[in-house]
C-alpha cells in the first residue's frame, strides 16, 4: 500500500531507487548529494534493497561503473552534484553515446571557483549537450516520482538514453516535506524489468564502444538526436500513465495562472514554489508561470503552445553563460520563440545559493510589466546582486 | 582438448631441466596446455603492426580465458586496432569506454554479474602502460582495494604508442620518446620505470605477476592463475612495440626475451604476498646487448648505459640473490 510520510527530498530519492529495484548503485559522496547515497547504503545494509553497492573512489569511476553495469544488463543508479558532475563530464557523453539507460540524480550545486556548496543549476545546465535526458523537479514528491518515470523513459526501446533528475541542492535535498511513497507492486507494474536489445553476454558476444571513424560518427549522433526527439513523446506518455496508476502527474511543462497571462515567468526547479506564492500574493490574472520540467529533450511545441497569448516573458534561472551575458534557458527560449512577437527578458538569480525572495520575483514581474507598457528595461537583471561589491 | 596451434607440442623446457618433453607432460605447464582453448577469440585481420607484442598478449590471455568472459578495455593502441566499426577482432563480449577507467568499468560489470546471478562469468580489464600506471592509476587502485573479482592485465610497451611514442611513467631510463627526446641538454627519459607491480602488490591483493610475451607459457599460466583467483588479480605483461622501440618486426620476440635475460624485466609472481621468481635466465646477458637492438636507446653513451647496468644489477642481486632455484 502507498503510505504518506514526512521526509527529506534525499530520502524520497532513495525510496524511489528502492521501489525501482535498482541492481547496481555506484556512489561517491559530495555535498549536498550525500543523504541520497547514505540512505541507499542503509537500505542495502538492512536488506530492503537487493543491490550491489559500489563505493567508488571518484565520480568519474561512479559513472564508469554504472556504464559497465548497465552494459551488462543491470538497472543502475548514481547521484552526484557540481564538481562531481563536472568530473563525470567525459563519461556522461559515453553513457549516452553507448545508449545506456542509466538514471542519475544531480543535487544541483554551484561550480567552483570560488568553492561553494550551495544551490544553483550551472552544473547540470553545463551538461545540456551531453545527450542525457534532463528533468528538473520542484518538490520532494516530484523527485521521487521523476526517478521512477526517468527509468521508464530511459529504458523505453524507442529511447535508450540516460536520464538525469535534477533537484535543487539543500532546497529540496535537505528539506522535509510530506511525501507519498507508492506501493512497490504498483511501481513494478508501471516499470517492467529492464530488457535491453544488446548486453555484454558471453552467449551472444558484442563489441561496445568501437572506434567510429568519419564514415560512421555522424550517423551515431543523429540516431541520438532522433532518440531524444522520441523521448519527448515517451516522457509525455510516461507521465500520463503515471497519473493513471498513481493519481498524480506533472506534464513535460507546468502552467500556473496562465489562462489570461500576458506576463509570464519561465523557470525550472524549486524556485517555482516561490514564484507561485508571489503570483498568489499579487492576485493578478495577467501574470503567469511556465515551469519547464523537461529541459532535454526541450519541449519546444509545449512551450510555444503555453506562451501563445503571452506578451512578455521573464526567464528566472540559476545559471549564467559567462560571455553571453544571460542564462542558457533564456537563450534557448529566444531560439524557440524566434519569429514571434514575444519579448524575452532574463533574470539571473540564486547563484551560489543566494536567496531568491518574493521581492526579487515581484521586481522581475514589474520589469516585464514595464516592458509590456513599452518602457525601456534591462534585458537581463541579476536579482539580489550587491552592485557595490562588483 | 587439442593443443593450440601456436603452442608447439614439444617445448624446450628451460625452466626446469632443459630437456625436450611433451608439453602436456611438463609438470609446470602441462595442465595449461591441456586446458587451453584452441579457438582464436582474438581474431586475425586486426590492424596491429606486424610483430606487435601487445596483440600477442591479448590473444594468449583470451586463449586461457575461453568464451566465458567479459573484457573491458582502456583507450589505446589495442582498442583502436581491434575495434574500428564495423569490424571487430573480439569474439567475446567487449567494451571500451575511456582511457582511464577500464578498471572502474570492470567493477561495474563484475557488480552487475553478481547482481544478476551470473558469477560464473569472468571479467578481464585490459589497459596499456599509460592507461594503467598514469591516467588509470586511481581507478585501478580503487577497484583493487574494493576487492572486485576480476583480472587486470596491463600490457606494457613502455610509452604512449597510440599517440606517437610519448613518454609514460613506465618508460625506462634513457629511452628516447617524442616527449623525452635526446638533445644537447638531454639524454632521453630521465626517470626509471615506475614499479607498478610492487605498487599493486601493496594493495594486498591475492595475486600479482609480471610476465613477458616472449615467455608465452609462463604468461598464460599466470593468466590462468589470475582467473582462478577469487578477488582481484593483476598481471603486468612486458610487450614489445616495433615502431615505439625501433626494432624490426621479426626481432620483436627476441628483444622481449633479451629484456628478461638481461634483467631489465624480471618474471615473478606473488601469491597471497608470497613471492616466487618464475624464470631465472640461465646466463645474465649485459644490458648493452638489449639496448643495442633498439633505436630508442641508440643515442646512449657508455656512461648512461653504466647507470642502467648498475640499476639492473641491484635488482638482479635483490631478486636472484635470495632465490633458491
Amino acid at each position: 500500500m502507498p503510505h504518506r510520510d514526512v521526509m527529506h527530498g534525499s530520502r524520497a530519492v532513495a525510496e524511489a531507487v528502492r521501489l525501482c529495484d535498482v541492481k547496481v548503485v555506484a556512489a561517491y559522496p559530495i555535498t549536498p548529494q550525500t543523504h541520497i547515497v547514505e540512505d541507499i547504503a542503509e537500505m542495502v545494509a538492512n536488506g530492503e534493497l537487493d543491490a550491489e553497492y559500489i563505493m567508488v573512489e571518484s565520480e568519474h569511476s561512479a559513472m564508469s561503473a554504472c556504464i559497465g553495469a548497465s552494459a551488462t544488463g543491470a538497472r543502475s543508479f548514481t547521484a552526484t552534484a557540481s564538481q562531481g558532475l563536472a568530473l563525470m563530464h567525459e563519461v556522461l557523453w559515453i553513457a549516452s553515446g553507448l545508449r545506456l539507460p542509466i538514471v542519475m540524480v544531480n543535487a544541483n550545486r554551484a561550480l567552483s571557483a570560488p568553492i561553494n556548496i550551495w544551490n544553483d543549476q550551472s552544473d547540470s545546465i553545463a551538461e545540456r549537450d551531453s545527450g542525457w535526458i534532463q528533468i528538473y523537479v520542484e518538490t520532494a514528491q516530484e523527485a521521487l516520482d521523476s526517478v521512477i518515470q526517468a527509468y521508464r523513459i530511459a529504458e523505453d526501446a524507442e529511447v535508450l538514453l540516460p536520464a538525469m533528475v535534477c533537484m535543487d541542492g539543500f532546497v529540496l535535498t535537505h528539506t522535509v516535506e510530506p511525501v507519498e511513497v507508492p506501493d512497490r507492486e504498483q511501481v513494478r507494474e508501471y516499470l517492467p524489468e529492464l530488457r535491453m536489445p544488446h548486453t555484454l553476454d558471453p552467449e551472444n558476444p558484442v563489441t561496445m564502444g568501437s572506434l567510429g571513424d568519419p564514415n560512421y560518427y555522424m550517423e551515431c549522433r543523429k540516431q541520438q538526436e532522433l532518440a531524444m526527439e522520441r523521448a519527448l513523446e515517451v516522457a509525455r506518455r510516461a507521465d500520463e500513465e503515471f497519473r493513471r496508476v498513481f493519481g498524480r502527474g506533472y506534464g513535460v511543462v507546468e502552467e500556473y495562472n496562465m489562462e489570461d497571462a500576458e506576463v509570464v515567468l519561465v523557470t525550472m526547479g524549486s524556485v517555482a514554489g516561490t514564484i507561485k506564492d508571489t503570483i498568489d500574493m499579487l492576485g493578478d490574472e495577467s501574470v503567469g508561470l511556465l515551469r519547464l520540467r523537461l529541459f532535454r529533450p526541450f519541449p519546444k511545441e509545449a512551450v510555444r503552445r503555453a506562451l501563445a497569448n503571452a506578451k512578455v516573458v521573464n526567464v528566472i534561472e540559476k545559471d549564467v553563460s559567462i560571455g553571453m551575458g544571460e542564462g542558457a534557458l533564456m537563450t534557448e527560449l529566444k531560439s524557440v520563440l524566434y519569429g514571434s512577437d514575444i519579448k524575452v527578458l532574463g533574470t539571473v538569480a540564486g547563484l551560489g545559493g543566494r536567496d531568491i525572495t518574493t521581492e526579487h520575483i515581484r521586481q522581475a514581474v514589474e520589469r516585464a510589466q514595464r516592458a509590456l507598457r513599452g518602457e525601456r528595461v534591462d534585458e537581463v537583471a541579476w536579482a539580489g546582486l550587491k552592485e557595490e561589491a562588483v | 582438448m587439442r593443443v593450440a596451434v601456436d603452442i608447439p607440442s614439444y617445448v624446450r623446457c628451460r625452466h626446469v631441466c632443459g630437456a625436450s618433453l611433451a608439453a602436456s607432460r611438463c609438470y609446470k605447464f602441462g595442465r595449461l596446455v591441456k586446458e587451453v582453448s584452441d579457438e582464436e577469440l582474438f581474431a586475425s585481420g586486426h590492424r596491429g603492426c606486424a610483430g606487435c607484442g601487445c596483440t600477442i598478449a591479448m590473444r594468449l590471455a583470451l586463449k586461457v580465458a575461453g568464451r566465458n568472459v567479459i573484457v573491458t578495455h582502456a583507450t589505446g593502441c589495442m582498442e583502436v586496432i581491434s575495434s574500428p566499426y564495423p569490424e571487430t577482432a573480439w569474439r567475446v563480449p567487449w567494451i571500451h569506454v575511456a582511457f582511464e577507467n577500464s578498471a572502474a568499468v570492470a567493477s561495474g560489470v563484475e557488480a552487475a554479474l553478481k547482481a544478476l546471478g551470473k558469477r560464473h562469468v569472468k571479467v578481464i580489464a585490459f589497459g596499456g602502460d599509460g592507461g594503467t600506471v598514469d591516467i588509470g592509476f586511481q581507478a585501478l587502485s580503487g577497484a583493487l582495494e574494493r576487492g572486485h573479482d576480476f583480472v587486470y592485465i596491463c600490457y606494457d610497451n613502455e610509452a604512449y604508442m597510440n599517440t606517437g611514442i610519448q613518454r609514460s611513467g613506465a618508460t625506462p631510463y634513457g629511452a628516447a620518446t617524442t616527449t623525452s627526446p635526446p638533445g644537447r641538454e638531454s639524454f632521453g627519459n630521465r626517470t626509471f620505470k615506475k614499479d607498478m607491480p610492487r605498487i599493486v602488490a601493496a594493495h594486498g591483493i591475492p595475486y600479482v605477476a609480471t610476465a613477458s610475451v616472449a615467455f608465452p607459457l609462463d604468461y598464460m599460466e599466470k593468466v590462468r592463475k589470475a582467473l582462478e583467483t577469487e578477488g582481484p588479480a593483476y598481471v603486468h605483461v612486458h610487450a614489445s612495440c616495433t615502431p615505439g622501440w625501433g626494432i624490426p618486426s621479426e626481432k620483436s620476440i627476441e628483444v622481449a626475451r633479451l629484456a628478461v635475460d638481461s634483467g631489465m624485466w624480471i618474471l615473478y609472481e606473488l601469491e597471497n604476498g608470497r613471492g616466487r621468481v618464475t624464470y631465472k635466465p640461465p646466463e645474465k646477458r649485459p644490458v648493452k646487448e638489449y639496448l643495442r637492438m633498439q633505436k630508442r636507446f641508440r643515442h646512449l653513451t657508455d656512461e648512461h648505459i653504466e647507470v642502467l647496468q648498475r640499476y639492473v644489477d641491484e635488482r638482479w642481486d635483490e631478486v636472484f640473490g635470495e632465490d633458491e632455484e
